[in-house]
């Protein structure tokens, strides 16, 4: 009887666990987070309350398809970031498990591409979780309505990972520029193969 | 006509030993998923670059060791294509036996949901698939020791 009590408290327990952590889906409101930046100060989401909306990329300093669209990156802050969607890049992987994503690695990277948007370390890794990340590089558009941050796109940057001038759509832009004119964004939801976020 | 034998001996002892990854198309991994074969396939995505998935490809050797009749494994290479050097240098070097199929296919969005609807796109990513009863098991993380084996009797046994 002893037995089954304590299984059953075990059973309530685990679905309570997995009832409490839901990632952000589509249409969501996105909480508040702060994390250090290589620059060494914090970035909060709450910073942008007055941008049109924001470019979340989970990304980092090792995976080749996170190399492979560092430029394009780059590119999509140059575009956007005056137009009120600026991007912010957060590392989420374990340097234990991935020495080359340490924070010191993160600097040099970003003090060599000289990044002009923040790259966050997301040591607890908690971000990382609560947006659901899975890849790297991995995007989240969000979309600010009176102070609400809601996710209106979760994917990849556009359909060539390898070859930026083959790129026949730029999921990303099309995105940002429908949020951008007042219009529904058309493709919401899309996939990459990517490098998977190195978890403690 | 001796040179000839000579050349046909060397090929055949060549293709015996040295193994290389073949590049092909979504459409060839479509068929291979369509196949109405009854032989249990069990399909692992990898890349080079992919530590995690280096780590597991031991598994899929030792399944391919075992020569089964009924069971083909297939690692599905994920590097870019013309890193294929790279590529056939790893498998010479690891002295894989395994068939590596390099999966020339840059819009992920045109197939992933094609291997599986559930797939994220991580790597590593490992499908157990009767493709004629339509018995499946995806599995979207690093396999641990024994569960490979445990996956493989669940889709057998038809679980």
């Amino acid at each position: 009887m002893k037995k089954l009590t304590w299984s059953f408290l075990l059973a309530c327990t685990a679905f309570s666990f997995a009832s409490r952590s839901p990632s952000y889906e589509l249409g969501d409101v996105v909480s508040n987070f702060s994390l250090k930046n290589v620059d060494g100060k914090t970035v909060s989401l709450a910073d942008y309350k007055t941008s049109k909306g924001l470019i979340v990329i989970f990304d980092c300093n090792t995976c080749p398809y996170s190399k492979a669209y560092n430029d394009r990156i780059i590119d999509l802050d140059k575009r956007y970031a005056s137009l009120g969607f600026p991007v912010i890049t957060i590392n989420a992987n374990d340097p234990e498990d991935s020495p080359g994503d340490s924070f010191t690695q993160m600097i040099s990277l970003a003090k060599k591409k000289n990044y002009k948007f923040p790259y966050l370390v997301d040591q607890t890794q908690e971000v990382a979780k609560s947006f659901g990340a899975t890849n790297t590089p991995h995007v989240f558009i969000l979309k600010n309505e009176a102070t609400n941050f809601i996710v209106a796109y979760i994917g990849t940057i556009d359909n060539n990972s390898r070859d930026a001038s083959s790129v026949t759509r730029k999921y990303v832009e099309e995105a940002v520029d429908q949020l951008l004119a007042d219009k529904p964004v058309s493709t919401t939801k899309t996939k990459a193969i990517g490098c998977g976020i190195k978890w403690k | 006509m001796r040179r000839y034998l000579v050349i046909v001996a060397v090929l055949a002892f060549h293709s015996a030993n040295a193994q290389v990854a073949r590049v092909i198309k979504f459409d060839e991994l479509e068929s291979i998923l369509k196949s109405e074969s009854d032989d249990l396939l069990v399909i692992n995505f990898w890349a080079t670059w992919c530590g995690p998935c280096v780590k597991e490809l031991p598994l899929f050797e030792a399944l391919t060791a075992k020569n089964d009749p009924a069971l083909k494994v297939f690692l599905i290479n994920l590097d870019y294509a013309d890193q294929i050097d790279k590529v056939n240098a790893f498998i010479a070097r690891k002295k894989m036996k395994s068939e590596v199929l390099l999966l020339d296919e840059t819009d992920y969005n045109a197939w992933i949901d094609r291997v599986d609807t559930s797939w994220a796109g991580a790597i590593p990513a490992t499908l157990i698939l009767n493709a004629k009863t339509g018995q499946r098991k995806f599995i979207a993380k690093e396999m641990a020791n024994g569960e490979l084996e445990s996956y493989i009797e669940a889709v057998r046994a038809g679980l």
